[in-house]
């Protein structure tokens, strides 16, 4: 029954001798069992560091945006660093979900579910960053239209700032559709399996009521279609905007028209290094090796050593366009960022973005774990970085006495590091209650790109044309 | 609510369940309903049901809220609260496109699933009769609507035709409001019977 043959030579994309009932069983397993000891620490402290996040935000609401060591040329800080660092973060499970979907890149089964989970909690983590350097942040409201008594007055809706209000929370309420529409006959496959009355009650709840209807099916293939189709301009838009909020300034060094590519390409490179880095851990721990290969593993490091050269591409453009331009301003925010104060954030970012991803050329490395987890942190950090150092390419303004140096209080390392208390905790959790794997999707590519069906091949290749021509006539 | 009674048939493949569809709606049978743990493709055409127009929906919610945000910031920029940004127009087309376009994909993508979930009848607390608790793992399950007189026919026509097994249910055919924890009524009765 199956129009779409895969040929041997490709590797298949589930190992293992599986059948359908097989893959519920491997996947449902850890949500059926007690979380082991690792899953209760790392919880534990990824819950504490979200405490510590939560303290050093109240601190900074209690006593004002003050105590951030924001001044007169770095107002945006570790603050929106954070921010566009880990909107880049939340391109990755779009990107999987959506564009590999359009492409009809089978692999994208195994890692879509837990990748989009990461996009979610990213961009709920992203969020926090802009609301709160508010300050006043019982005001946040005050960016939504909404009819008031100044007038009514509306917000400014030609503002980049403002655009990135829609961008995000579209970005948000879309993923998170595509996720949990997804999920829905996961959910079901897991009530109709639960053993006690409060699963089967909660998940029952979460399934909608799925069933399974070849009619429903149907309909959900279509919604799962469209929606790929819309996020994927969508998961490009989000990361433009976001570039808009420097490139429409008139700041030298960010008023480029190169931003919007390198930004979604550096969201792309760093999103995909994050989900190699939580991938790697999770199909370890919860024991998807079969699912989670070393195959997806060397396709995703494809992906980076692809995103890594463009945005390398990038950095060289930008220095060259500089020089180019003949401004004066121009060149010396360029001088001062390859050999100014923050010469070691512009080598540490180079180090980290351009050059080591290079070493991804060889097949070998590509397909090392070890490698490619140490190489994903590497990326990680690297894009921090580039987003440090365009934020800080404000240090020396047109005005020399208001020249400064800034380096970020406490406060504002706790709130990064409460971010990523509240991205593990809700990974932890996602990781014991939720199917890490998309059950249905993996069954529906069992039989092209298995392992075992897949050697079910090998007699039928080895067999000569003109035989299996003559073979397959006779059948009919 | 409507109870009903049910010739259901369990496969367990896809290979063995599309002969069997088509053997079944051949004979003339109506297919109550074909329940799979995944998206088996092609057997929509199988059970000759038609192509979704869910993307109909959606393209129509997409140019809903791309007439929103153009309307809503035109009408506030040209007459509401017109104000001069350094001589420029006030209806700037271009600085509009981002929120349009955010509005337009908003729109399509919540209006779609929502009618997605009104199509199928699917909801939090929704609860439908699972025939067959494995038909979300890994077997197929054909549901034909019998009587009393149509029944034993049906079952023995059902059971030539590769079923792994075959049962007769006595089932709620709608949905209803309900918890999965809780057995109904009906369904005690049954395991009384």
């Amino acid at each position: 029954m199956h129009l779409k043959y895969e040929s041997i030579i490709r590797e298949p994309l589930v190992d293992g001798d599986k059948s359908y009932h097989q893959i519920t069983e491997d996947i449902c397993a850890p949500i059926e069992s007690k979380p082991t000891r690792l899953w209760y620490i790392g919880f534990l402290i990824s819950a504490s560091l979200l405490g510590f996040g939560a303290f050093s935000v109240g601190w900074e609401v209690y006593w004002g945006t003050g105590v951030w060591n924001l001044n007169k040329t770095i107002g945006w800080g570790w603050d929106i660093t954070n921010f566009v660092w880990w909107v880049g973060i939340g391109h990755a499970g779009t990107l999987i979900s959506a564009i590999l979907l359009l492409f009809r890149q089978g692999w994208r089964t195994g890692v879509n579910r837990a990748a989009e989970a990461m996009t979610i909690f990213a961009v709920m983590c992203a969020g926090q960053f802009p609301i709160w350097h508010m300050g006043r942040v019982w005001d946040a409201f005050f960016v939504l239209p909404y009819g008031n008594t100044r007038g009514p007055l509306w917000p400014n809706f030609i503002s980049p700032l403002l655009w990135d209000v829609f961008a995000i929370s579209t970005y948000f309420t879309v993923s998170l559709l595509f996720w949990y529409s997804g999920l829905i006959p996961d959910f079901a496959t897991l009530r109709d399996r639960a053993k006690t009355n409060f699963r089967k009650m909660a998940y029952g709840v979460a399934s909608f009521g799925w069933a399974g209807s070849a009619k429903h099916w149907q309909r959900h293939e279509m919604l799962s279609l469209v929606l790929a189709g819309l996020s994927t301009p969508l998961v490009l838009s989000v990361h433009t905007i976001v570039s808009f909020d420097f490139a429409t300034s008139i700041v030298p060094g960010w008023h480029t028209t190169i931003f919007p590519p390198y930004f979604v390409a550096g969201a792309v490179f760093s999103g995909f290094a994050m989900v190699q880095t939580l991938l790697i851990i999770t199909r370890k721990v919860l024991n998807l090796q079969d699912y989670i290969t070393i195959g997806h593993l060397e396709a995703m490091n494809k992906v980076i050593v692809l995103t890594g050269s463009i945005v390398g591409v990038a950095y060289l453009t930008e220095l060259f366009i500089a020089y180019y331009s003949g401004v004066l301003w121009e060149q010396e925010a360029f001088r001062l960022r390859v050999l100014g104060p923050y010469w070691w954030a512009y080598w540490a970012m180079m180090t980290c973005n351009v050059v080591s991803p290079q070493l991804f050329w060889f097949k070998k490395l590509r397909r090392n774990v070890w490698f490619t987890f140490f190489m994903s942190i590497i990326v990680n950090i690297g894009m921090w970085f580039e987003r440090f150092v365009i934020i800080m390419a404000l240090h020396r303004d047109y005005l020399p006495s208001s020249w400064s140096y800034y380096t970020p209080s406490w406060t504002e390392v706790g709130f990064y590091l409460g971010s990523f208390g509240l991205f593990f905790t809700c990974f932890f959790l996602f990781a014991k209650y939720f199917p890490v794997i998309a059950i249905a999707e993996i069954k529906f590519i069992l039989k092209t790109s298995g392992e075992n069906y897949k050697n079910k091949m090998v007699p039928i290749e080895e067999k000569s044309t003109e035989h299996f021509i003559e073979e397959q006539s006779h059948h009919h | 609510m409507s109870i009903k009674k049910f010739a259901v048939a369990t496969y367990d493949d896809e290979a063995v369940l599309f002969p069997a569809v088509k053997k079944v709606r051949g004979a003339g049978y109506k297919i109550h309903d074909v329940f799979t743990p995944f998206a088996v493709h092609g057997l929509d055409e199988a059970l000759g049901e038609k192509e979704s127009d869910l993307h109909i929906a959606g393209f129509i919610y997409g140019l809903t809220g791309t007439a929103t945000a153009l309307g809503f910031m035109g009408w506030i920029f040209t007459t509401d609260w017109p104000q001069n940004f350094g001589g420029k127009p006030l209806f700037p087309l271009p600085a509009f496109i981002p929120i349009v376009f955010e509005l337009t994909v908003l729109f399509s993508a919540v209006g779609m699933v929502l009618t997605f979930c009104y199509l199928n009848q699917i909801m939090p607390g929704v609860k439908k009769h699972i025939f067959n608790p494995r038909q979300t793992d890994d077997k197929f399950v054909m549901v034909i609507e019998v009587n009393d007189d149509t029944a034993n026919d049906t079952m023995s026509f059902l059971k030539g035709t590769g079923a792994e097994s075959t049962e007769l249910q006595i089932a709620e055919s709608e949905w209803w409001y309900g918890r999965f924890d809780k057995k109904e009524d009906y369904e005690l009765q049954q395991q009384i019977a």
